[in-house]
């Protein structure tokens, strides 16, 4: 029996050595991969270093966009503050003023929002799930959440420049 | 009247699936092979009762039936008759209602080609698959009922999604779907065997052939979803590590430590009890995938809207699923007879070896996956987890897992030489050293051209190192070609099946190294005339017109590509779909053998006649498709294998026979 006691214990040393692995390569990659979602009411009260990455999510208020040759800014609103946001290259498909979004990137100086992804779903009557949370923080939430379950076979794009 | 037919059909399958679970499992408890018996036939019952309920549907949507809310809600008349067809499965409750199907002519084929199987062993598993199919018939009965109606119906469709219109996504559910349950095979012979409290050689290779069929399914299927994305949403991307893109590959990892580890119980009968939890654990996560992609309650790409209580009912599912046979393995896994004993440098080390790395994989995307929600409930804060993290964890995990492919396929069971073998590598290290050597010189000396070269000498090592394992097991250019031949006709299937995949495994890893590090993008804004130059091609710009499609009003741009002394015509579109009306952008893309040039036209026309414009460059993205299809084709390959199609034959010689992957 002794061979087999060998045996569980070579199966025991490499499993261990296989979740030892797992929970480095974690650890570390947790470190920068980590990406925060603020309301555009949370982003002023953060003290984010320069170039943290962040995702931004709200409504893109009406009569806010405005292309200039491949770069677009515009405004997202959580119907309290809002965040002016620049972004360069195509936007999804579903991209429209009154659609809730989310963005990633991180904050200029200037306090203006750099994404470097925009994501909008393909479907209007859908949400993001951040994006609603965030208006109904802000206490403007008047959607019934049942407009979220009308259409089943949604799905939503991402921009990536 | 056909929905009620089909609604009715449905609602009785649910009782038969009862009954197909409870009764011959009380039979088998007794050792009452008349209660026994009665599995088989249920089988073949439900299968006819669901399949009549999906034809019921399906006609429904090809005939415009809107009196019914799925088909109002999902189709239009002017929809092509492929899309109507797909539209069955491109909606939440029609696409439960193919998960079903599947499921019963599984069962079915269970029943029918068990014949090999010991009667016992074949009722339980057919009772397993019978609380599966009735947990999921009753998801759909109690909370997704395709066959509702409205009245008065409405004279027209709301139509498909327009990006589901679309030849990729009409396959890639029921191919997902495919390999989902099929791993719920191998979960109910899983159960059964726990309950049997018996596993052996016979068990594994009535898994293997379930797992292997799943597996090549799942594969294609997550090929087509990378392809679809790829095309159709225009940002040249393939993979995204988003939550949904990864519900579907969590249990392709496992699945594949399955389907490897279960060829360890099959020859050396050792591994046992490790196999059963890998298949309860595979068809766990198919389960938790559905949840994830029904329920809607993480953020992705590809979100599906949702409804809660249908996420909570699939949660249940998956809790009792989940709690019912981990619970069943913690009390019954103890007493399975010990397998065979192994050295550490042996054939089924290596295979522990290569299912410690997949499920340590797994388990690091499932984390990433679930983190965001981890967090939310934690109060931490909210959050997402990116592609750099998955990226991160999963490469390094990868890259001695490939290195081990390499020699494990060489490796002799219970105890081999590592020397012997690296001997008999030594042509596919030269090749590595050669390939790493020209892909520098092409490329450069900057990080990502080490890191994409690295990723094609890593491929090289694969693929020399399978074709030299399989030229020598047929004695490629050492015998007279006849005898190479006959070599080639004898030698079993599945190791012709294990080089195609592994070569094939090569080739995608080819397009994910080249791809990442080569690919060339080019935004800017382009007014008729102009030219931009991506990669050696000219691409000039010579305007953008209306058209009109069949379900659409479209904006194409035309666009010609010049590289040596050929040109080729790209015309990219922006298309508005009229029902629902949606915009979607369909890029165009030149394909090489070996590259594609992708072209995307974007907003625009600005006052001065300028459109936006995507031009990239994206080297070695066919290889991903090739690689992708020659790993499902080597997983059918081996399927069939006449091991696999003899169910249970002699196990004699098991051991003395060359040795398969």
């Amino acid at each position: 029996m002794a061979k087999r006691k060998t045996q569980r214990l070579y199966f025991v040393l490499l499993g261990g050595l296989a979740v030892a692995t797992g929970i480095a390569l974690v650890l570390t990659a947790f470190e920068d991969s980590i990406v925060f979602f603020y309301s555009p009411s949370e982003i002023s009260q953060q003290s984010l270093s320069p170039g943290q990455r962040v995702r931004i999510g709200g409504l893109v208020e009406m009569g806010s966009v405005n292309a200039v040759g491949d770069t677009v800014s515009f405004t997202v609103t959580d119907t309290a503050e809002t965040l002016d946001v620049t972004y360069r290259g195509i936007l999804p498909d579903l991209f429209r003023e009154g659609q809730g979004i989310v963005a990633e990137g991180y904050v200029l100086a200037s306090g203006v929002f750099q994404a470097s992804d925009v994501l909008a779903k393909h479907d209007e009557t859908y949400m993001p799930p951040e994006v609603a949370d965030a208006i109904k923080a802000a206490g403007e939430w008047r959607g019934d959440d049942s407009a979220t379950t009308q259409k089943t076979a949604a799905t939503e794009s991402t921009a990536t420049p | 009247m056909n929905p009620e037919l089909g609604h009715f059909a449905l609602a009785l399958a649910l009782p038969v699936a009862l009954v197909q679970s409870i009764i011959p499992l009380i039979g088998a408890y007794r050792r009452d092979a008349a209660l026994m018996a009665v599995a088989g036939p249920a089988a073949l019952a439900q299968m006819l009762l669901i399949g009549a309920a999906f034809a019921a549907l399906t006609q429904a949507f090809i005939a415009s039936d809107f009196s019914v809310v799925n088909v109002y809600q999902n189709s239009h008349t002017s929809k092509p008759l492929l899309y109507k067809i797909s539209g069955v499965w491109g909606n939440h409750e029609g696409s439960l209602l193919l998960w079903v199907s599947i499921l019963a002519v599984f069962g079915a084929a269970v029943a029918a080609f068990g014949a090999g199987l010991p009667d016992r062993l074949k009722a339980r598993a057919l009772a397993v698959q019978g609380l599966i199919g009735a947990g999921f018939l009753a998801f759909i009965l109690f909370t997704s009922n395709p066959f509702l109606r409205i009245d008065p119906a409405p004279v027209q469709g709301m139509g498909l999604n327009p990006l589901l219109q679309d030849p990729g996504l009409a396959f890639h559910p029921p191919m997902l779907y495919l390999g989902y349950v099929g791993f719920s095979m191998a979960f109910s012979f899983a159960v059964a065997a726990l309950l049997e409290g018996r596993v052996d050689a016979a068990w594994a290779r009535w898994v293997r052939p379930w797992t292997l069929a799943a597996w090549s399914f799942l594969t294609v299927g997550i090929g087509l979803g990378s392809w679809w994305a790829y095309y159709e949403l225009g940002w040249g991307g393939w993979w995204f590590w988003d939550p949904v893109e990864n519900a579907s590959f969590i249990p392709w990892l496992t699945g594949t430590a399955l389907l490897h580890s279960a060829i360890v119980v099959e020859k050396r009968e050792a591994l046992k009890s490790w196999t059963i939890l890998l298949a309860i654990i595979t068809f766990s996560l198919s389960l938790l995938g559905t949840f994830l992609v029904r329920s809607g309650i993480l953020t992705s790409v590809h979100a599906f809207a949702a409804d809660p209580t249908r996420g909570v009912f699939v949660l249940m599912l998956l809790a009792l699923a989940v709690g019912g046979s981990l619970t069943l393995y913690a009390i019954r896994a103890p007493k399975l007879e010990p397998g065979g004993l192994f050295a550490p440098v042996s054939r089924e080390s290596g295979l522990l070896i290569n299912n410690l790395f997949l499920t340590t994989a797994a388990a690091t995307v499932l984390l990433g996956t679930l983190y965001p929600l981890i967090a939310e409930a934690l109060e931490l804060g909210k959050l997402s987890v990116g592609a750099p993290y998955f990226n991160t964890v999963f490469i390094p995990l990868m890259v001695p897992l490939v290195l081990l492919m390499g020699i494990g396929p060489m490796m002799a069971w219970k105890r081999s030489d590592l020397a012997g073998i690296l001997g008999r590598l030594k042509g596919a290290l030269a090749a590595v050293a050669i390939v790493f050597a020209i892909a520098l010189a092409l490329s450069g000396i900057a990080v990502v051209d080490i890191a994409g070269s690295a990723g094609i000498a890593l491929a090289t090592w694969l693929f020399s190192s399978s074709l030299i394992e399989w030229a020598g097991r047929v004695r490629l250019f050492k015998g007279a070609p006849s005898d190479v031949w006959r070599r080639i006709r004898s030698l079993p299937r599945a190791s012709h099946g294990m080089t195609v995949a592994h070569m094939g495994m090569a080739i995608l890893i080819v397009g994910v190294s080249g791809s990442s590090a080569w690919k060339q993008e080019n935004i800017l804004t382009m007014a008729a005339g102009e030219n931009v130059t991506v990669a050696g091609f000219e691409i000039t710009f010579n305007g953008a017109e209306l058209i009109q499609g069949p379900n659409y009003e479209s904006l194409q741009g035309s666009f010609s590509a010049k590289r040596g002394g050929s040109s080729v015509a790209l015309t990219p579109e922006r298309r508005v779909y009229d029902q629902p009306v949606q915009q979607t952008t369909e890029a165009a893309i030149h394909t090489t053998f070996w590259a594609d040039l992708y072209v995307v036209l974007g907003d625009g026309p600005t006052d001065d006649r300028r459109y936006v414009v995507r031009a990239y460059f994206e080297p070695f993205v066919p290889f991903l498709w090739y690689g992708i299809l020659m790993m499902g084709f080597g997983g059918l390959i081996s399927l069939s294998d006449r091991r696999h199609r003899i169910g249970a034959p002699r196990r004699a010689a098991a051991v003395a026979e060359p040795a398969k992957a």
